[in-house]
């Protein structure tokens, strides 16, 4: 064995999820100190069918870092019948971090660069079809869009979360034109 | 039903044009199939051949029993009538008549009684969400209302399947997705459906995606299968 190098896959996403979940705790934190089941109700509220991805025990973890990191306390409140609660509280430093966040307008997977760089890759060194890759892309977007729309379709007139899955899908429209325009420009290439 | 190497061609010599070429297909009962592609790569064709409104110049289309390309004109027209129902970009109503005269129209020529027809006419508008206007004229109507109507009366005979070319073609966004929600609730009812077009978000519907190029198939999809996770990750909050 030896010689194979283990590529870290911390990339984009993951770092994007993180920091989502940290940013949003300290804003919803912001009006008033809360505890962690409240905290997850209201990111549920506000993600609708799409909240499934984001459990109880995620809200717990990263409340635990924000708390190391100082940029939340916590202080325990007791309950009749129950063990005790965490309620947590924004400190000077929390606040800060959340005014730059509303600040910070960089915009999540802006390009589909990587994408385009598959495609010239492949071809270039003969891997494979790029529009086969094109087709295979479009099929699962297209399964993505399906589901989306589902599941916006299914969300009562309204609705907060509704909004969100209506990003969902014109991002999926825009991506999905986008790769026929790639297809159209790697079926000329083929000649 | 099914396609066996369908063709059609047009011209003759240097002006011939192969608007479809060799296109075999079988659409199962309940299943909802789109067909995509560039404008002029023949889906309009195919479905015109599917449907009956054209004639192959080679190949067999078979509904059931009957294979189209044989049946006599007089046939054909009636089959058309009684087990098809057809959606068009431009929608294609009667501009004289009501939307509830529109709707009956197909089960009064298929030989139903004008009460029967009227009954039912009256339900499939009330499906559409447009019982409220079944007196208006075509005129008095906004884009996606006209195409509501024109989709209330492809179902007017409970056709076997139903075709639709570019059904949204006309439609702004939010006409779009009344036509969207109707287009879903047909399938979940298991309504047969081919539709044309190239909006993503009514190909997206679809439980089978067919692109066609130069009037042949290229690739075919399923997109049954999605889940919730998938669409998490899409978002970005995939954890």
């Amino acid at each position: 064995m030896g010689g194979v190098v283990e590529l870290e896959r911390v990339g984009p996403l993951q770092g994007y999820k993180l920091r989502i979940v940290q940013e949003v705790l300290l804003a919803l934190l912001a009006k008033e100190a809360s505890h962690g089941y409240q905290l997850q109700a209201r990111l549920a509220l506000a993600l609708g069918p799409l909240g499934g991805a984001l459990n109880a025990g995620h809200v717990y973890v990263t409340l635990g870092r924000l708390e190391k990191a100082g940029l939340v306390c916590a202080r325990r409140v007791g309950q009749a019948d129950r063990p005790d609660r965490k309620v947590y509280e924004l400190t000077a430093a929390g606040r800060e971090r959340v005014h730059e966040w509303l600040a910070d307008t960089s915009w999540p997977k802006p390009a589909p660069a990587e994408f385009h760089l598959k495609l010239v890759a492949a071809a270039a060194a003969g891997l494979a079809d790029p529009v086969r890759l094109i087709d295979e892309q479009r099929g699962e977007l297209l399964r993505g869009l399906r589901e989306a729309q589902r599941a916006a379709l299914a969300e009562p007139a309204g609705s907060v979360a509704g909004l969100l899955l209506e990003g969902v899908v014109l991002r999926l429209q825009a991506d999905l034109r986008w790769l026929e325009e790639c297809a159209r420009y790697w079926n000329a290439t083929k000649g | 039903m099914s396609a066996q190497a369908l063709c059609k061609e047009y011209g003759k010599g240097a002006g011939l044009v192969r608007a479809v070429h060799g296109v075999t297909l079988e659409v199962e009962l309940g299943e909802s199939v789109a067909v995509v592609g560039p404008s002029g790569c023949g889906k309009s064709t195919l479905l015109y051949l599917l449907g009956g409104l054209e004639r192959p110049t080679s190949g067999s289309v078979r509904l059931r029993d009957s294979s189209l390309e044989r049946l006599p004109e007089a046939q054909l027209a009636r089959l058309r009538r009684r087990d098809l129902g057809f959606v068009f970009q431009a929608f294609h109503l009667v501009d004289e008549l009501t939307a509830v005269e529109n709707v009956e129209l197909p089960a009064l020529l298929a030989g139903a009684s004008p009460h029967a027809a009227r009954v039912r006419a009256r339900e499939l508008l009330e499906r559409v969400g447009l019982a409220d206007r079944a007196s208006h004229l075509p005129s008095g109507l906004s884009g996606g209302q006209q195409q509501r109507v024109a989709i209330a009366r492809a179902l007017a005979n409970e056709p076997l399947v139903v075709f639709a070319d570019e059904p949204t073609g006309n439609l702004d966004s939010a006409a779009t997705t009344e036509v969207l929600r109707l287009f879903e609730e047909l399938h979940a009812n298991g309504q047969t459906l081919v539709v044309v077009t190239h909006d993503e978000r009514i190909a997206a519907t679809a439980d089978r995606l067919i692109s066609m190029r130069d009037g042949a198939f290229v690739d075919e999809t399923k997109l049954t299968g999605g889940s919730s996770r998938r669409l998490s990750a899409m978002t970005g909050l995939e954890v």
